[in-house]
């Protein structure tokens, strides 16, 4: 039996072999890349010259830092709206709906298949000038609004739109995860229904919402195409420089620079969370 | 008992689900610090009984009377009732400490006194002071249950429900708290109602039982009337290994047509005239002789299970099954499948009518 173990556990790196091989060349390597290409000077297409931070420095001397607080600001806004949003329907899609959870489930996944830019236009044909909502204001009971389009709160709806999914389902894995008698026992010695969501539902349930609001935060801050799109380029994410710097700049280095900034944001926000809700010690397992 | 006052009565309490009627009409006075038990097979409606009872669910019809007042609407949070539950539903998140206090922060009691209670209570459920600080998940079984009833006592109840909380935990353990929680019973002299689906622990700890069968409240009385004096099949099935036959009374004895037999009857009840014959195994004995027992069969000594103070035969007697009962003294050695006489006196057995 110790033979056999000691055999597997020196087969165990070799097996790793391949996985590591394919890790290093298509996720290590290129990372790699992006953050040399971040210390480069302006407008080289080299990893080999002198290193230097002059591309960090154009960021805040420029206007990029300002594209950047705004991906934060809206990712921000929109994982706190999505749950508030949330939090009822995965209650309800864990503890109400009971059979319907699944056709609901299925009406909440469905429009993941179709291409994001589709949907953003969609809404654009609702909420234009003579669109669906105003139009049909107008005609029917003589109203005429001004459009809300290419605002911020039209950006910010097109998020919370788009990565709904992504905070709804973790959220109702959390919510179910929360046992019936534990919400019965806290009500029985005395905790009022608030006090019973506050003690028992809100922390038992945090693992899911924690995933949520992180999964739902990373993509928010990479998104694009609603201020594109809803925004009428009004609000310049800090994604949209990113691309405009790899390909019309054709400025590399500064693209990689923000990309490699964005990252250290974002990946430093992410472990103090995790951090301060430790996953395991939620779940009860350390 | 008789000169309790009654805290808990139950008047028609009713409960369905749909179409489903989980509990029928249930009348019930349980008094005041006494420990009340209610058992029946899973699916009996005892667990919905005892969520309408402590205000989780609210009943179809019927009335549920807290010393006197209607409680039917008031919710489970407003009664002056606690439940420990199956699954004990501690706290994960929560120390021991933490588990225990959670009533007493919920009334806003100061962190000071709180502590003070908790610890008082950790002390007289044997639970040691370190544990305060300790995450509840890292409790053993016994260790939780204790938590969980520490905690149920911390929000001071009139009546503590109970739902089988001793179900999941291993046999000699359970003894132990079985007996812990009788002792607890007598030292805060509250008014206890228990639901298993074990008799054998109803009776250890029980001053009344009530055995439930398909939401129904078939029998209700002492551990002893329940078992001296079963008022059904079911009941007498019910409490451990059995011997049951179906006889007819014919002018003063039973037939067994099965048997071909005519045993001397017990009393027999008014109006009997067809039911079953009930002879508990520690009162049917593997007889020596034919002149020791009233009541006497002839059959097949098919196997023997040790039981440490007694031994169990099982002998067969045409087509039927019999549970017989001897001292370790006195075993019988080498009688593997040759003829026995079992035997009873007409005083130890028991007729029921269905």
């Amino acid at each position: 039996m110790a033979d056999l173990g000691r055999q597997r556990a020196r087969q165990g790196p070799l097996n790793a072999v391949p996985v590591a091989i394919f890790l290093l060349i298509g996720f290590a390597a290129p990372l790699l890349g992006v953050i040399i290409f971040s210390f480069m000077p302006e407008r080289t297409f080299s990893l080999w010259q002198a290193p230097g931070l002059g591309n960090y420095a154009t960021i805040f001397t420029g206007t990029s830092y300002l594209s950047l607080l705004w991906s934060l600001g809206l990712a921000a806004v929109t994982v706190c709206l999505l749950a508030v949003i949330c939090y009822p329907i995965a209650y309800g899609l864990a503890r109400v709906f009971g059979r319907w959870s699944t056709l609901l489930t299925l009406l909440f996944t469905i429009p993941l298949f179709v291409s994001e830019n589709v949907r953003l236009y969609g809404w654009i044909l609702f909420f234009i000038k003579n669109g669906v909502m105003l139009g049909t204001l107008k005609s029917l009971f003589g109203i005429e609004m001004e459009s809300w389009l290419f605002t911020e709160g039209m950006i910010v709806l097109g998020m919370v739109y788009v990565y709904l999914p992504f905070m709804l389902f973790p959220m109702t894995l959390g919510v179910s995860m929360v046992p019936q008698e534990t919400r019965d026992a806290a009500f029985d010695l005395g905790a009022s229904k608030w006090q019973v969501f506050r003690e028992v539902d809100l922390p038992l349930a945090m693992p899911g919402i924690m995933i949520g609001f992180l999964l739902s935060f990373v993509l928010a801050v990479g998104a694009l195409v609603e201020a594109k799109v809803l925004g009428g380029q009004r609000v310049i994410p800090i994604v949209h420089d990113i691309e405009l710097a790899f390909t019309y700049a054709q400025n590399w280095p500064l693209g990689s620079a923000m990309a490699v900034l964005l990252m250290v944001v974002v990946a430093t926000f992410v472990l103090l969370v995790l951090r301060r809700f430790d996953l395991d010690t939620i779940l009860g397992r350390r | 008992m008789t000169t309790r006052s009654p805290v808990l009565e139950l008047r028609g309490i009713t409960k369905t689900f749909g179409t489903f009627t989980a509990v029928h009409g249930i009348d019930l006075t349980i008094a005041e610090g006494e420990f009340f038990t209610i058992v029946g097979p899973s699916g009996s409606g005892k667990t919905t009984m005892l969520r309408m009872l402590a205000g989780l669910e609210s009943p179809s019809a019927g009335d549920i009377l807290l010393r006197g007042q209607r409680v039917n609407d008031l919710p489970a949070n407003k009664r002056p009732t606690c439940m420990v539950f199956q699954s004990l539903a501690l706290f994960p998140h929560r120390t021991v400490g933490q588990n225990i206090e959670f009533p007493l922060k919920i009334r806003d009691v100061p962190a000071a006194e709180r502590k003070a209670r908790a610890l008082q209570l950790m002390a007289q459920l044997r639970l040691p002071e370190s544990y305060y600080g300790k995450n509840v998940t890292k409790c053993s079984g016994g260790e939780r249950q204790r938590v969980a009833l520490a905690r149920a006592l911390a929000y001071n109840p009139d009546i503590l429900f109970f739902d089988e909380p001793l179900s999941a935990i291993d046999y000699k353990l359970r003894k132990t708290l079985e007996k812990e929680l009788k002792d607890i019973h007598r030292e805060t002299g509250k008014t206890f109602v228990y639901i298993t689906h074990s008799l054998e622990e109803a009776m250890v700890m029980s001053d009344r039982i009530g055995v439930m069968r398909l939401g129904h409240m078939v029998q209700v009385g002492t551990p002893n009337e329940i078992y001296t004096a079963p008022n059904s099949k079911f009941v007498s099935e019910f409490i451990g290994d059995v011997n049951i036959m179906p006889v007819r009374l014919n002018g003063g004895r039973l037939v067994s047509d099965e048997l071909g037999a005519e045993f001397l009857p017990p009393a027999v009840p008014t109006g009997f005239s067809n039911g079953h014959l009930v002879v508990r195994p520690e009162s049917l004995r593997v007889l020596d002789r034919r002149d020791e027992a009233e009541n006497v069969l002839t059959g097949t000594l098919y196997n023997e299970y040790a039981l440490g103070s007694r031994i169990q035969y099982q002998v067969r007697v045409g087509e039927r099954v019999f549970i017989a009962e001897r001292l370790r003294q006195q075993a019988l050695t080498g009688r593997l499948d040759t003829e026995v006489l079992v035997g009873w006196n007409a005083r130890d057995s028991i007729l029921v009518s269905d």
